[in-house]
């Protein structure tokens, strides 16, 4: 993964996979403390003692066509580059939480990329999932929620092109926003 | 400045194309491979690429949705269409430049485009 964006888009397909019907994205930046951190709450079928303690090792996966999985140890080897973690609570029927913690400043952080491709994406491809985004970044917030958006569109899907290009738009903007750059992305 | 309120109004410019793909029965359904291999490859801004490109044209009988790894990892970002009468298609190694091609070709005018797929990289 070259970009955190995609680690995201990629931890989030997990909960899609577990069945949440809610899944919260949050995404924390502060220059002042040095932390960049994500993290991603679902209440999807959760796992037990066992896998959470696996699933960090490559070598695991829920897919039964193979045995070999990814995701999440990626994501760890990104985070543990800049001197971050990874943390993973999860109770089976209730959901997962997961956190990743990356040094704001470290060489070795990979860029935050194209969130609003990423949320886009996931919202677009996800209709009946009602997910919340809260980004910070050096105490200014901007934040959404897709149930706000899906009472105002009616029958008119989030997956709609005309409303995806519509979502880029507004995710883009409210980012440029918070980053204090109306014209444009952060990196 | 973007706002929810823009939503309303955007909605009743969807609305007909949301009706249209409700009568037609002969949509074309576009799949793109969301699983890590794919994610990894490419496949988000190849999956914003048709959905930017559908709604450019406006083809109102055009769906895009996603799938998981359908095991040729090595070949991702793998794309595969489903048009009426039509065998299933399936791209590889997609990048986002190729879409506009695939969606023109293909789409709207259903010529297949040959080198883009699984079938010319001799597999």
């Amino acid at each position: 993964m070259q970009e955190i964006s995609l680690n995201i888009l990629d931890i989030v397909q997990n909960s899609v996979r577990a069945g949440a019907s809610r899944i919260d994205v949050e995404l924390f930046e502060d220059t002042d403390s040095d932390e960049l951190f994500f993290s991603v709450k679902d209440n999807g079928c959760g796992m037990d003692e066992e896998m959470v303690a696996r699933v960090m090792d490559p070598f695991v996966t829920t897919r039964t066509t193979r045995k070999v999985g990814m995701g999440i140890s990626l994501l760890r080897s990104a985070a543990q580059a800049t001197g971050g973690d990874v943390e993973l609570t999860s109770e089976v029927g209730k959901g997962t939480f997961i956190k990743a913690t990356f040094s704001y400043g470290h060489i070795d952080r990979q860029p935050l990329g194209d969130m609003a491709g990423t949320m886009m994406t996931l919202i677009s491809m996800n209709e009946a999932i009602d997910f919340y985004y809260k980004h910070t970044f050096n105490r200014q917030v901007f934040e959404f929620n897709t149930k706000e958006m899906k009472e105002i569109l009616g029958e008119v899907p989030l997956g709609d092109p005309t409303v995806a290009a519509w979502l880029k738009d507004f995710i883009d903007e409210g980012i440029a926003n918070i980053y204090g750059n109306i014209n444009g992305g952060a990196e | 400045m973007k706002s929810l309120a823009e939503l309303q109004a955007l909605k009743q410019k969807a609305i007909e194309n949301v009706n249209l793909r409700k009568e037609r029965e002969d949509g074309t359904r576009v799949v793109v491979g969301m699983a890590t291999c794919g994610i990894a490859a490419g496949a988000r801004p190849v999956m914003t690429a048709f959905l930017e490109e559908i709604n450019k044209r406006n083809l109102s009988n055009v769906v895009v949705e996603q799938t998981g790894c359908i095991g040729l990892c090595r070949l991702e970002p793998i794309v595969e269409i489903y048009a009426p009468g039509q065998d299933k298609v399936t791209y590889i190694k997609m990048t986002p430049e190729k879409v506009a091609k695939i969606v023109s070709d293909h789409i709207v005018n259903g010529q297949v485009v040959s080198e883009y797929t699984i079938g010319s990289a001799g597999m």
